[in-house]
């Protein structure tokens, strides 16, 4: 288990003062003009060592992210954009981050500023983190006030922070669609390239980072790469916020090294699975866009959390938001009720993904309830790869995923309904409702 | 997608208030020149404020004039994103999350007790105090199920809870946001299972002598 000691969020759970004062004698702010002083490079490489990766659900190096950054000005301005929509079903760590130790995120910024030469940054938070806005606001104001940010600031590097907050969206969270939205429009995610590295805020090279993944630069920092990289496995250092939800004993939020399995995390912090690890139907590692894992033992009982150990096992590591369902449950609803999400929250810019989230959503609601075609399993899945890969954005692989992560390991689940449904079918018949317009 | 459409019947006219109308500006000051756009969404929130919780008409084109833009871009921007009400909502808006973190903890039962005190979901109670609606996601998870009754979220709650929680607001009483059940913000029931070394929250020169302590200890748990 991770030492106390190496814990990076040491206010998680809001016991201690979150303002400027309580952060400090937390370790905050301390020493922040000498890392400032050891240059943009020195930055970039020790955070690139560290081997962090992104928190926000690619894992994408931040260190490298960070070196796509041009190195000269060509007279436009840098942009460091922070996305705090935490939106993704099962995920909540940013919030706590923000509401609890937000001069983490600030002084993370900073450094993230300076390391690619911006000046300004924007802090786009999702519109219903409404107490959580005004916190993160206050904890700005004081770092103002204490001249930690700001013009001619003591920390040496001039910094303006902005809070912009959204107005539920969820696709405001993936990269490009929240600059469209911080630039006053629809959320609807541009093609890339250009990347936003060349391209992106107002037309000037700009970088996006998940809240996580900023708060812990300081400490990285501070404490430096080898101890961050000595935590976890290589290619997945680091610690990790983990949100364990659903059918859990005592749902919680806790900060663990990477790599820790499955098992031990859940037994350990959130008191084991309902009725006991047996009794574990399936888990959602990395939140509602990952494929499922099902229990077994070559599947949710090995399972390590971590990059690689989720890719292991067909899954992804994602925002690291366990949804963890017991045998009780009724898994082809549940992933029903995602697919309805994502058919709510489709931007509606890509044909497959407009048409595709309600056109399945529908097809899950009938075979939960068995009304539907054996031969529309297979339909239903060569339609999740018809939108996989075919959107502008990441959205249509992570809806179409957990509907392959449901079809890969619960097809006699579906088939079992559908026979039982056949036996003794209704006057509802297996026919779709009728849809009054193409766009719903 | 949802459908999201303006209400059918709109007030007259809107006028933004000159305290909202000062705010405003100093919104719009936060971006770049001729990038007053970016403040589309905060301003829009204000004047839904302004308006009692929902959006007319009215609002969204003096929010375009405020900004210098054409009024369809500002149009475009209320109808896509869902927290901007196009209709009236009631007093204390519900927003009932009902994603399957939710749904697995209970959200179904909770959308009952909605249904009996309040009514069907987007319609407004007589005397104007209430409305619900089933929203996705809120970012609460591991204290579900919750709701979001204007800013503040209620979590981990039960039938009973939401029950008292919709009661005490009808009675002009203020409950207490957060989790309704014994347990501190996202630390598991019982108390957390981390950040329990004291010596994390001591004084720094405090923290100093004891490290070597701890040290020995780690390695003794290991």
């Amino acid at each position: 288990m991770l030492a106390d000691k190496d814990r990076i969020f040491k206010n998680l759970y809001g016991q201690h003062d979150w303002g400027l004062d309580g952060a400090r004698r937390r370790g905050a702010w301390d020493g922040t003009k000498a890392i400032l002083a050891k240059g943009r490079d020195a930055i970039i490489n020790e955070v690139k060592a560290s081997g962090q990766r992104g928190r926000g659900g690619a894992g994408f190096a931040t260190g490298l992210k960070w070196s796509f950054m041009p190195k000269q000005s060509d007279g436009r301005r840098h942009y460091l954009v922070i996305n705090a929509d935490e939106s993704e079903p099962g995920t909540c760590k940013d919030r706590e981050i923000m509401r609890h130790d937000p001069h983490l995120l600030i002084e993370g910024s900073l450094i993230a500023g300076c390391a690619m030469a911006a000046n300004t940054c924007y802090i786009y938070i999702r519109g219903e983190f409404i107490r959580e806005r005004g916190r993160l606001e206050a904890a700005v104001q004081q770092a103002y006030d204490a001249r930690l940010i700001g013009k001619n600031n003591i920390n040496g590097w001039d910094f303006d922070i902005i809070v912009h907050h959204g107005a539920g969206a969820y696709i405001c969270g993936a990269e490009t669609a929240l600059l469209e939205s911080l630039e006053g429009k629809k959320g609807l995610p541009r093609p890339k390239p250009p990347f936003p590295a060349n391209m992106g805020l107002y037309g000037c090279p700009t970088t996006v980072n998940n809240v996580e993944t900023i708060a812990q630069v300081p400490d990285i920092m501070r404490r430096g790469a080898a101890w961050f990289a000595s935590i976890g496995r290589p290619n997945n250092t680091g610690t990790k916020l983990f949100c364990l939800s659903g059918h859990v004993e005592r749902p919680c939020t806790v900060e663990e090294a990477m790599g820790i399995p499955l098992r031990e995390l859940i037994d350990r912090h959130a008191g084991g699975v309902r009725g006991g690890w047996d009794n574990l139907q399936a888990v959602i590692p990395g939140g509602s866009s990952m494929p499922m894992v099902p229990a077994g033992r070559n599947e949710a009982d090995t399972l390590l959390m971590d990059f690689d150990g989720c890719r292991e096992k067909k899954s992804a590591l994602g925002t690291a938001a366990v949804i963890v369902m017991d045998k009780s449950d009724d898994i082809v609803t549940a992933m029903a009720r995602i697919s309805y999400f994502y058919k709510h929250e489709s931007c509606g810019q890509c044909t497959p993904c407009r048409e595709g989230m309600g056109w399945m959503w529908r097809v899950l609601t009938r075979m939960a309830e068995g009304r539907a075609h054996k031969r529309e399993i297979d339909m239903l899945w060569e339609v999740t790869t018809q939108i996989e890969g075919h959107t502008i954005c990441a959205f249509g692989d992570g809806a179409a995923w957990p509907v392959q992560g449901l079809l890969r390991h619960f097809r006699p689940e579906i088939e079992r309904r559908i026979d039982r449904y056949t036996a003794n079918p209704d006057s509802a018949g297996v026919l779709d409702p009728p849809v009054p317009t193409a766009a719903e | 997608m949802s459908v999201r459409r303006l209400a059918e019947k709109q007030p007259p006219s809107f006028a933004f208030t000159l305290e909202n109308l000062a705010w405003a500006k100093g919104q719009i000051a936060k971006y770049p020149e001729g990038r007053q756009q970016s403040a589309v969404i905060a301003i829009l929130w204000r004047a839904q404020e302004q308006c009692g919780g929902w959006l007319p008409q009215k609002a969204i084109e003096a929010t375009a004039d405020l900004l210098g833009t054409p009024k369809i871009r500002v149009l475009e921007v209320a109808t896509f994103y869902t927290m901007f009400n196009l209709a009236p909502v009631g007093r204390f808006h519900v927003q009932l999350c009902g994603t399957t973190p939710c749904m697995l903890r209970g959200s179904e039962e909770l959308k009952k007790v909605c249904r009996r005190m309040i009514g069907e979901e987007t319609e407004v109670t007589a005397d104007g105090v209430f409305s619900w609606i089933e929203v996705e996601c809120l970012g609460a998870c591991v204290n579900a199920p919750m709701v979001q009754i204007n800013a503040d979220y209620y979590e981990d709650l039960t039938a009973e809870s939401l029950t008292r929680i919709i009661n005490d607001l009808s009675a002009g009483r203020t409950p207490k946001p957060g989790p309704q059940i014994d347990r501190i913000n996202s630390a598991p029931v019982g108390g957390p299972t981390t950040l329990t070394d004291p010596s994390l929250f001591a004084a720094p020169a405090e923290a100093e002598r004891s490290s070597a302590g701890d040290e020995a200890k780690d390695q003794g748990r290991n």
